[in-house]
């Protein structure tokens, strides 16, 4: 089922000491999720994310805008007659009744010629358990169960029905750091088994880059980004999104373009065609240093730090903004040497595609006239 | 180490001593007193030990009366004033802006003397020969003629006194309940609305299996508060509640000892103790059934 939101805007009344003044909570959403796509709603808390989600699945009604499930508008119909499923962050099993019970329950509620016999119940309640692997846990209490398994639960009683749209609150937030590994690849799995157009909501950038086919990143109510994972990451509309996304963050850096070359803390360190003039913001994602004895690029070395495969170095730079120390992720055979280790000083040169120039003052990306045309997809 | 074990008992006597003092020691006392036969209040004298006391009570057209009504009394207060504090919970709960301006008057009974809400139960139910009273000014609106509530027939005396426990225990119920509500996880509500569920099952099926333990714990204690019941009845038809045909058990207690009738400890401790197999006995069933539906 394809979903559209045309518009959407979600505003509240203000409470006690901002009472007259209105919060947006979504701000004139407005794009489409392609049939069969799992979108990750992705932003800081208090973004908005939840609300939109709320929005969707019709627990709250848009101030204004509208909601399209395919062609049909749903904007005015109940959250009961949307035909979504969702599950609740905390998974919201009802603690008294066995997991069967929880999964049976929604499909206790049709009526009419949607009835069904108890015997069509249970196999349905059987088929969508096995889908989430739970067969075996069938008349457990959900106290009785791990994080994992009440997840998995929840899952089903979304799916049980058979939902247009498929809604999930942060889904991964209350396992543990392994259990959320496993089950992000298992959402996945449901999801692609069974085709439904999937939403979910997150504040975990690497969750959402590692199973959607689609993110969209949110700061205050707006929409800043829409796209697939990785070219969101590569090409970030601003700088918001560039240092949203992305472990360790970006290192970004004030600077300056002149006569073509971008100046960091006055010195050039690599050719670049945005305009120059006024300062800008130069943004380095971890791996797009690379440890040069002639590099253009010198920070005083704090750390070196060993982790296998690779070696993240850790810097400082008087140009830095933002965090206290640049972090660069290198491979472990190229790491800084004796020489460099002890002058404390290293030097870079950098991947020019893995530097990202932004307005100092508004912060939107700023590109070069000749390369980097790309628009950002998605947002129509 | 054995100083360690001397000395957790050490921190125990405080509260051995208190409950066992005035506690343990009562409770033994009475079960000792309700077998003494022809026990003299004079002269602290008795003949022998047995059943005669328990017979006694039993034969006595006052306690059958006082057990009657209190059955009675427990048997309509209790359920009755448990589905209306339900449903005032409810109804409470669905309105969420005024909410604590309700539940403050609801609880309002609580904190108002007893002896005052008979006084007051008196003026609206009393027949003199000067007024009907309030109540029954509002009944010959509907063309009722007037009943004498406090010393006509007993089914309205009944009447008076089960309306008048209800109003006194309702606040409490109803503020156990509303907490009771509210503390339901408001994300069970919305996954039942998402899944189209209809607010009688949303009820039945979620609401009242997850405040459950509250409802019993409400029955119990009202079980066995209505059974202690005297007070109340005090206040509405004074203190000769033999003549007026209202007594409890514990009110026959009370006479037995400290009543123009009293001076007989051995009468009022065999009442006592068949109060007290009467409450264990309807609190264990009370238990059973809910052991086994939580099965």
């Amino acid at each position: 089922m394809e979903v559209t939101l045309r518009h959407l805007t979600k505003r509240f009344p203000g409470r006690g000491k901002n009472k007259g003044q209105e919060v947006i909570a979504v701000n004139d959403m407005d794009f489409t999720i392609p049939d069969g796509e799992l979108i990750g709603l992705l932003g800081p808390s208090g973004c908005g994310k939840s609300t939109a989600l709320n929005l969707i699945c019709g627990l709250l009604a848009p101030t204004e805008g509208k909601i399209l499930f395919g062609d049909q508008e749903v904007t005015g119909i109940p959250a009961e007659k949307r035909g979504v499923g969702m599950v609740f962050q905390n998974y919201a099993l009802y603690p008294h009744l066995n997991v069967l019970q929880n999964i049976i329950f929604p499909l206790e509620n049709l009526k009419g010629d949607q009835k069904l016999t108890r015997e069509a119940m249970r196999a349905k309640a059987e088929e969508v358990a096995e889908l989430v692997q739970i067969r075996e846990l069938m008349d457990r209490r959900p106290s009785e169960l791990s994080g994992g398994q009440q997840q998995r639960v929840a899952i089903a009683r979304a799916l049980v029905k058979l939902p247009r749209v498929l809604l999930l609150d942060e889904p991964l937030s209350n396992l543990d750091a392994r259990l959320r590994l496993k089950t992000r690849e298992e959402i996945r799995r449901i999801q692609q088994a069974t085709k439904i157009t999937t939403i979910f909501v997150t504040h975990d950038q690497e969750e959402a880059m590692s199973i959607s086919d689609r993110i969209v990143v949110m700061k205050d109510g707006v929409v800043q980004q829409i796209g697939r994972p990785q070219e969101v990451y590569d090409d970030p509309a601003n700088l918001f999104v560039a240092q949203f996304l992305g472990t360790p963050p970006i290192n970004v850096f004030d600077a300056r373009v002149e006569s073509g070359k971008l100046l960091i803390g006055g010195e050039p360190v690599m050719d670049t065609d945005v305009a120059g003039g006024s300062p800008v913001k130069a943004a380095i994602r971890p791996e797009g240093f690379e440890v040069d004895p002639k590099g253009p690029l010198s920070c005083r070395l704090k750390a070196v730090e060993v982790m296998g495969r690779d070696v993240s170095v850790v810097c400082e730079h008087e140009a830095l903004t933002g965090a206290p120390t640049i972090r660069s992720i290198i491979d472990a055979d190229e790491q800084p040497d004796d020489e460099m280790r002890r002058s404390g000083v290293v030097r870079f040169s950098l991947k020019p595609h893995k530097v990202l120039l932004f307005d100092a003052e508004t912060g939107e990306r700023l590109r070069g006239a000749g390369r980097d045309k790309r628009t950002f997809a998605g947002r129509s | 180490m054995e100083n360690r074990d001397y000395k957790g008992y050490l921190y125990l006597v405080p509260a051995v001593l208190f409950l066992g003092i005035f506690l343990v020691y009562p409770l033994f006392d009475v079960f000792v007193y309700s077998f003494e036969e022809g026990y003299n209040f004079a002269s602290q004298t008795y003949r022998g030990f047995g059943w005669y006391n328990f017979r006694y009570v039993l034969r006595d057209p006052y306690f059958l009366q006082a057990l009657k009504n209190t059955l009675f009394l427990v048997f309509i207060t209790v359920p009755l004033s448990t589905g209306l504090a339900l449903l005032l919970s409810v109804a409470l709960c669905s309105i969420p802006k005024v909410r604590e301006l309700f539940q403050t008057i609801f609880f309002l009974p609580y904190v108002t003397n007893t002896l005052a809400v008979g006084l007051v139960f008196m003026i609206l139910f009393q027949k003199t020969p000067y007024s009907d009273g309030l109540m029954n000014l509002l009944l010959s609106v509907f063309g009722i003629a007037p009943i004498d509530f406090i010393g006509g027939p007993y089914a309205a005396k009944l009447f008076v006194l089960s309306f008048y426990t209800i109003w006194i225990v309702l606040p409490f119920k109803i503020l156990i309940l509303t907490s009771a509500l509210t503390s339901v996880d408001e994300g069970l509500y919305r996954a039942a609305r998402i899944d189209g569920t209809p607010p009688g099952r949303i009820f039945f099926r979620i609401t009242l299996p997850m405040i459950r333990p509250m409802i019993f714990y409400l029955i119990i204690t009202g079980f066995i508060g209505a059974f202690k019941a005297y007070s109340d009845a005090v206040a509405i038809f004074g203190v000769n509640l033999n003549a007026a045909g209202m007594n409890t058990i514990v009110g026959y207690v009370y006479d037995m000892l400290y009543g123009d009738s009293g001076g007989y400890p051995s009468y009022a401790s065999a009442a006592a103790i068949l109060l007290f197999a009467i409450v264990l006995t309807i609190t264990t069933v009370n238990l059973l059934v809910r052991n086994r539906g939580r099965n």
